[in-house]
C-alpha cells in the first residue's frame, strides 16, 4: 500500500547523515591527505561517506522501483491524498500496518545487508591497510 | 515473478559492473543499486506473502503470473530509462559536450 514510504523515509535521513560526514570530512580533510600521501601506492581506506552513500542509493533504488510498482497497482495517484489507502480510515489503519511490517522489514534488510557488506569491506582492509603513523 | 525479473537483471548488472571494475564509465553501479534495491524489498514482501499464503504462494495463476511478468519487464526498463538519463547528464566521455561545443 505505501510500504516503500518507510525506506525512501529512512533513505533521505541517510542522505543527509551522508552530507554532514562529507563535511566532517572535509574538515579533516589535511590528515586525510598526509595519510595517502605517506605511501601512494598503498590501499586506501574507503571514506565512511562513501559507504553511507552506498547505503542511500540502495534505499533510493529500491524505494522508487517500489513506488513504480505502487503506481502499477493503483495505489499511489497523482492527485490527492495520493494514496487511495488514505481515502478511508480503515484502509488508512491497514496501509500503516502494512508500514510497519512489510515496510520496516524492507528498510531493516537493506540495512542489514548492507551492514554485512560494510562488514566484508572492513575486514578486507584491516588485511591489506597497514596503519599510518600520523604524526602532529 | 516481478521478484525473479528483478534479481536476474541485479545480477547480470553487477557481473557487467564487476568485468570493468574498480572503472565505471558507462555508471552501471547506477543500475545495480536500483536493482539490487529493488529486489531486497520485493524478497521481503514475498516472505510476508509466503506467510499469508503458504504453498499457494508457489503456484499463482496464469494471469497473476503474466501480469508480474509484465510488471518486472517493466521495471527493468524503467530502470534504463533512469541509468541512460544519468549517464547522459553525467556524460563520462563528453560527448554531449562536445556536441554543444562545436556548435
Amino acid at each position: 500500500m505505501a510500504c516503500f514510504l518507510v525506506s525512501a523515509a529512512e533513505a533521505a535521513i541517510v542522505t543527509v547523515a551522508t552530507q554532514i560526514v562529507i563535511a566532517h570530512e572535509n574538515k579533516l580533510l589535511p590528515q586525510f591527505k598526509r595519510e595517502s600521501e605517506a605511501d601512494e601506492h598503498k590501499a586506501k581506506k574507503v571514506p565512511f561517506s562513501r559507504k553511507l552513500r552506498l547505503l542511500s542509493n540502495l534505499l533510493w533504488g529500491g524505494s522508487f522501483l517500489l513506488a513504480f510498482e505502487h503506481v502499477w497497482h493503483g495505489e499511489v495517484t497523482p492527485w490527492f491524498p495520493f494514496l487511495t489507502a488514505a481515502g478511508s480510515p480503515a484502509d488508512t489503519a491497514a496501509m500503516l500496518h502494512e508500514m510497519s511490517t512489510v515496510g520496516v522489514g524492507m528498510a531493516v534488510l537493506v540495512t542489514v545487508v548492507w551492514g554485512a557488506m560494510m562488514l566484508v569491506i572492513s575486514t578486507m582492509e584491516k588485511k591489506t591497510l597497514q596503519p599510518v603513523l600520523v604524526t602532529e | 515473478m516481478t521478484l525473479l525479473v528483478t534479481v536476474f537483471a541485479a545480477i547480470i548488472c553487477t557481473v557487467l559492473w564487476y568485468k570493468k571494475a574498480p572503472q565505471d564509465e558507462m555508471n552501471i553501479r547506477v543500475l545495480c543499486y536500483l536493482y539490487w534495491g529493488a529486489s531486497i524489498m520485493w524478497f521481503v514482501d514475498a516472505i510476508y506473502e509466503y506467510a499469508d499464503l503458504g504453498a499457494q504462494f508457489f503456484a499463482p495463476a496464469p494471469i497473476d503470473l503474466l501480469n508480474d511478468l509484465f510488471l518486472g519487464l517493466s521495471v527493468v526498463a524503467l530502470g534504463l530509462i533512469v541509468w541512460l538519463i544519468v549517464l547522459l547528464v553525467k556524460d563520462p566521455r563528453g560527448v554531449i559536450k562536445g556536441m554543444f561545443q562545436k556548435k
